[in-house]
């Protein structure tokens, strides 16, 4: 088998992005329980790690480009490292979003935890979910999978549009609650967005395997 | 005077050396102005398909064509063609440049005479490798041996000499293969120049040469029995990105050949 080295480095780029977004992964779960159980430290911690989320991304960056001077690649190899390059910034940010969690938390500091911590768990469930399987798709080129994570985009606006609403309009009856409603529309939002960049990682999966866009495959159904 | 259609086109063009085919029904529009690679491994008849665009097989006694090639329409091989007249409209550049042992003058007024060429010779010349991008490195010394210059530089004379004969077409097998990278990326730079006014097919083995400098790709490889077959063609940024063909792909990726 001709560039069975280049093969081999190819699998370890996918190994290291899966391995980074397990780190993801684990913050955004930990920035979630920490701020349910007002753990400070927790929290603390979720911000303090984001820097091994962000140090990882970078040595991902520095891989794919040696491999791109080194191996000139073509075709799917030369989409499989621009796509990495691209999925390492999508997981990296969504690093910063459990960080900002874990920020709002210190924030929120010794306070009570406002209402709404049920819609806010299911929003992060579902981007976790949506993450796994983004990642799953990857692992399989699997474009079905990753329309279908881009579709579930959907279920999180709407939790999102749900969250606000309720929120503003507790703000709008206790004024005095408006700090820490504000603070879980932060959180809310950083939600929000994690999913969006699950399906960032869903259209990059589709065009690493198809050379073009989500909208293409919308167009075959 | 210059039409709108493909200025060479093959029509199921097969190639036999003696009874062996090495080349099978090649249909493809050479698109004018525009830089087309053909690629493909060793042994697909690459090189083969781009002499029939010249009739340089010609020179191979046993080599027959069926199909037809064609130019500006026109079929190549038609018999009242005289091959010689062909190789000044569709001239050819090689693998290793192969000057005339004369001086960098004679080497580019050499064809132009032959031709029975009446008017301003030294202009002609200096035009000509002008075009050719050698003009600013040689003009002090036009006299001296052509054989003393370095092998980029020679290899832009053999373009010179090809542009002398104020050709359409411009055939180039591997020009860039004996040179140097510096050397390599000025001829590079020569052609996409020169696609402005020539329509240039060039062979060559390296895939980044050919997505670098081509606008449309050819892929050829051998198949059953080993005969050269045409697998895709297509935009050159498509091609190297994105090949529809697996067989494409895997030998852009260097997966085999």
């Amino acid at each position: 088998m001709l560039r069975a080295d280049f093969d081999r480095n190819l699998i370890k780029l996918q190994d290291d992005l899966l391995s980074l977004g397990d780190m993801v992964e684990r913050a955004i779960i930990k920035s979630m329980d920490a701020l349910e159980q007002r753990d400070l430290k927790a929290s603390f911690e979720v911000v303090q790690d984001d820097e091994l989320i962000n140090e990882r991304r970078f040595q991902l960056e520095e891989d794919s480009i040696d491999l791109i001077a080194t191996q000139q690649p073509l075709a799917t190899d030369l989409r499989a490292l621009i796509v990495a390059l691209q999925i390492a910034v999508e997981l990296e940010r969504m690093g910063d979003y459990a960080e900002g969690i874990g920020k709002v938390s210190l924030i929120i500091g010794d306070e009570p935890l406002f209402k709404h911590i049920d819609e806010l768990r299911h929003m992060s469930v579902h981007a976790r979910d949506m993450l796994r399987r983004s990642l799953k798709a990857l692992v399989d080129r699997d474009t079905a999978a990753a329309r279908q994570v881009w579709d579930d985009d959907d279920r999180v606006d709407r939790l999102y549009d749900e969250v606000c609403k309720e929120l503003f309009a507790g703000m709008a009856r206790e004024p005095q609650t408006i700090e820490r409603a504000t603070h879980l529309l932060w959180v809310a939002h950083d939600l929000e967005r994690m999913a969006d960049r699950a399906t960032n990682i869903a259209e990059r999966v589709i065009f690493l395997v198809t050379g073009g866009q989500v909208d293409d495959i919308v167009e075959n159904r | 005077m210059q039409s709108a259609g493909p200025i060479l086109q093959t029509k199921n063009l097969n190639v036999y050396y003696g009874s062996k085919r090495v080349v099978t029904d090649v249909t493809l529009d050479f698109v004018r102005n525009r830089i087309t690679a053909i690629i493909g491994p060793s042994g697909c008849g690459k090189s083969t398909l781009l002499r029939c665009f010249n009739r340089m097989n010609d020179l191979i006694p046993s080599a027959t064509i069926t199909g037809q090639v064609l130019f500006e329409g026109q079929d190549l091989y038609a018999p009242h063609v005289d091959p010689t007249e062909i190789r000044y409209q569709i001239g050819m550049v090689f693998q290793n440049p192969n000057p005339f042992p004369k001086s960098i003058y004679d080497n580019v007024a050499f064809g132009p005479k032959i031709n029975g060429f009446k008017g301003n010779m030294p202009e002609l010349v200096e035009r000509s490798l002008r075009r050719a991008a050698l003009w600013e490195e040689v003009s002090d010394r036009l006299k001296s041996s052509a054989l003393a210059l370095s092998g980029g530089q020679q290899q832009r004379l053999c373009i010179a000499r090809a542009l002398a004969v104020e050709p359409r077409v411009i055939l180039m097998d591997e020009p860039c293969s004996s040179l140097d990278p510096i050397a390599t990326l000025a001829v590079e730079d020569l052609m996409r120049e020169l696609s402005q006014d020539y329509s240039i097919i060039i062979v060559t083995h390296n895939m980044q040469q050919a997505a670098r400098v081509s606008d449309f790709t050819a892929f050829l490889m051998a198949g059953h029995e080993r005969v050269g077959e045409l697998i895709e063609y297509g935009d050159s940024r498509q091609i190297f990105t994105n090949p529809k063909d697996e067989r494409t792909e895997a030998y852009i990726t260097g997966r085999f050949g």
